[in-house]
């Protein structure tokens, strides 16, 4: 009885102290911030119209190739990696799989005012414009029709590393993905990816472990709401394209997660038996002196 | 030379040779331990079997980690923990087992001060705890460097730095400790020399040196009672051990310390798989950036404590530099549970529910030390800044009182 009062007041000590330094400190230092929104509702996006694919396919043939490469379409990049982001700054995307990637409404508002949809117009004034000049002289029927275009040619089923490259790999560099050829560092050189944001996006190796998934989300989903000010664009991902991203920051990060979670229950059963072996042996010992 | 027979068993053979039967005896069958102890007893049978974790999963760590700043990270983060098979449960088990020997380390500690177990003839055996406690967090500390992760770098910043407050020679003597004007490669190798050779080698040492300042004056007991060892032993020896006082280290008192740690390995290895994050900091998955200042430093939770002495004192006073006052406190929280011995004026030894004062004054150091650790560790601004200040304030009042709290206890009890 007395041990089990002692023993109250250890755990009760440990707790108050685990609680104050872990979930207590952290809640003081990162304020929680709002769910992720994966509707979008904030943009000036497709306003309800539904667009038509066909007409759609020409105003993107004629309006977006010039830059953009449309793999899957025949229309493959127009210059190769360095050359592209020494003229743009960034690697522009090839748009296969934008409409598998990013919301409607995001990708129309997007369509309309870049920097506005990702919300990085901080980014771009004393003369400093967005690479992607805004359509939004277009008519919204038009947006709509690009935007439908880009869904029908979408393709139905990424994998999750795939996602990731589309999504991602245009600034953001995942080593561990690939250590020995380094197929998965960034598609944008150092030296351009570093003026044009700033400086060098981090390497995302280890993002799964050092921010965890519920940062990532929230943070993918919205970058100004945890770092005010960053040159992180919102890059509007849909909700099973972002997972599919996280998810495979996971498969690269924590590779051994599965292995983990199925070795820890074994350990924990071989040691309840041990525990209850060694009780039990203390119980036979102990018999004899009192 | 000894006359030798032929030995009819391995065992008989070396027991010729080496005496085993008696050292035996000496080391396990009749070590006397006392039989009023409670389960706070088996914390340093906790402690040796968590550092014979350390040390083999470190020996496993050790073949694929790389001392270099250009390697380090990759070598912990990709090596070890996705490309060796089971090289991520060495690291977590290192890890983790780090953070918790400090727990029971800080347990061991406090039993020992509620029991009153430092002093009348026992205080080697708390100072020599205390070298341990010293290593151990030398230790920890150089350990942090290695994965050369963010808070690894600034930790190592951090701490160097606080060596440039020693006078006159401090900035000579930040630079003699990082090997360079800047935490760099310089500073990474040579702590790992110092975490995987000279501190190993050392706190294995003192722990022989702790082992044998138990010998002389006992383990104390529950009531801290004085046992006639021998008398006791005798007792027992002669089949009356319901009513001796004293029990065999082997097999009685191992038993229990066996028992208990049944429980202990099942709570660290359920934090070793589901729950590691409190020992191994997020933010140290983010490679070494020397541009790049994290927007919270922090140590380790179990510096906080010492820390936050160091930080509570945020302002100049006079002619003193707030750094110069906070780095005077932080010297006295590091060496002032080494005098507790000689702080304690009692002559008696009680438990501390046995001495009303210094009851009331442990729970006040406990409470502070909680304070202090939490505020260790959230940001100093606002009322923060000024609650640290109290705490670490608290804290050298809290030690200055005990020669004053422990004298009126003896007094009202007329022993003094």
């Amino acid at each position: 009885m007395r041990e089990l009062k002692i023993l109250a007041v250890v755990v009760a000590l440990t707790l108050i102290t685990y609680w104050g330094v872990e979930p207590f400190a952290h809640s003081q230092m990162h304020p929680h911030v709002e769910d992720a929104n994966y509707d979008f509702k904030d943009v000036d996006g497709l306003n309800g119209l539904k667009g038509n694919a066909e007409n759609g396919a020409t105003l993107v043939q004629s309006n977006c190739t010039a830059c953009h490469g449309i793999e899957t379409q025949g229309f493959p990049a127009v210059m190769d990696n360095a050359s592209s982001s020494a003229a743009y700054g960034v690697v522009p995307p090839d748009l296969s799989s934008a409409g598998y990637l990013y919301n409607d409404d995001y990708l129309a508002a997007f369509i309309k005012n870049p920097a506005k949809a990702s919300k990085v117009e901080h980014k771009f004034v004393d003369g400093r414009v967005h690479p992607m000049p805004g359509y939004d002289w277009m008519q919204p029927q038009e947006i709509a029709d690009m935007v439908a275009y880009l869904n029908s040619i979408a393709p139905e089923k990424m994998t999750n590393k795939q996602t990731f490259q589309d999504a991602c790999q245009r600034c953001h560099s995942i080593k561990y993905g690939d250590m020995k050829n380094g197929t998965m560092n960034a598609l944008t050189p150092n030296p351009d990816i570093k003026s044009y944001m700033g400086k060098i996006p981090p390497d995302l190796s280890q993002y799964i472990r050092s921010r965890g998934e519920s940062y990532l989300h929230t943070f993918v989903n919205d970058p100004q709401k945890h770092l005010d000010g960053t040159a992180m664009p919102r890059v509007g991902l849909t909700e099973k394209a972002e997972t599919q991203v996280i998810t495979y920051m996971q498969e690269v990060g924590d590779s051994k997660k599965a292995e983990r979670e199925e070795l820890g229950p074994k350990f924990l059963v071989y040691l309840v038996v041990f525990a209850i072996f060694a009780w039990l042996w203390k119980l036979k010992q102990w018999r004899e002196v009192h | 030379m000894a006359k030798f027979e032929k030995a009819n068993s391995v065992g008989e053979w070396l027991d010729q040779r080496l005496n085993t039967t008696m050292l035996n005896r000496v080391l396990m069958t009749e070590y006397w331990v006392p039989k009023d102890i409670n389960f706070l007893w088996a914390m340093g049978v906790l402690l040796a079997t968590t550092f014979g974790i350390l040390i083999i999963s470190g020996i496993f760590l050790m073949m694929y980690y790389k001392p270099d700043v250009n390697l380090a990270f990759d070598s912990v983060n990709y090596t070890i923990m996705q490309e060796v098979a089971y090289g991520w449960l060495f690291r977590h088990m290192h890890g983790v087992a780090a953070s918790v020997v400090f727990l029971i380390i800080y347990i061991h500690m406090f039993t020992g001060i509620y029991y009153g177990s430092y002093k009348r003839g026992r205080e080697m055996i708390w100072i020599s705890g205390m070298l341990l406690f010293m290593t151990f967090s030398a230790a920890g500390f150089s350990g942090y460097m290695l994965p050369w992760g963010q808070m690894s770098y600034w930790a190592a910043m951090v701490i160097t730095n606080l060596f440039g407050g020693v006078p006159v020679i401090g900035d000579a003597l930040v630079v003699w400790i990082r090997g360079d004007f800047n935490v760099a490669d310089a500073t990474l190798t040579r702590f790992f020399m110092l975490h995987v050779f000279l501190l190993p080698i050392t706190i294995m040492g003192i722990i022989g040196l702790h082992f044998y300042t138990l010998r002389i004056p006992h383990v104390n007991n529950q009531t801290s009672e004085e046992l006639d060892f021998d008398a006791e032993a005798e007792k027992y020896l002669s089949g009356n051990k319901k009513e001796s006082k004293v029990i065999p280290f082997w097999p009685i008192f191992i038993s229990k310390d066996l028992a208990v740690l049944g429980i202990f390995l099942l709570f660290y290895f359920y934090l070793v798989f589901f729950h590691y994050n409190f020992a191994m900091d997020p933010v140290n998955f983010d490679p070494a950036d020397a541009m790049v200042t994290p927007a919270h430093i922090y140590p380790e939770w179990y510096f906080l404590w010492s820390y936050e002495v160091l930080r509570g004192f945020f302002f100049d006073v006079g002619p003193f530099k707030a750094f110069d006052i906070g780095l005077i406190a932080f010297g006295f929280a590091n060496v002032i549970f080494l005098l507790l011995p000689f702080l304690d004026r009692d002559p008696a030894v009680l438990p501390a529910h046995k001495r009303p004062k210094f009851f009331i004054w442990f729970w006040i150091l406990m409470v502070d030390l909680i304070i202090l650790t939490v505020w260790g560790k959230l940001p100093p601004t606002g009322t923060n800044a000024y609650i640290g200040f109290v705490a670490a304030m608290a804290f050298i009042l809290i030690f200055l009182a005990l020669p004053l709290v422990t004298k009126s206890d003896a007094k009202k009890r007329g022993d003094v």
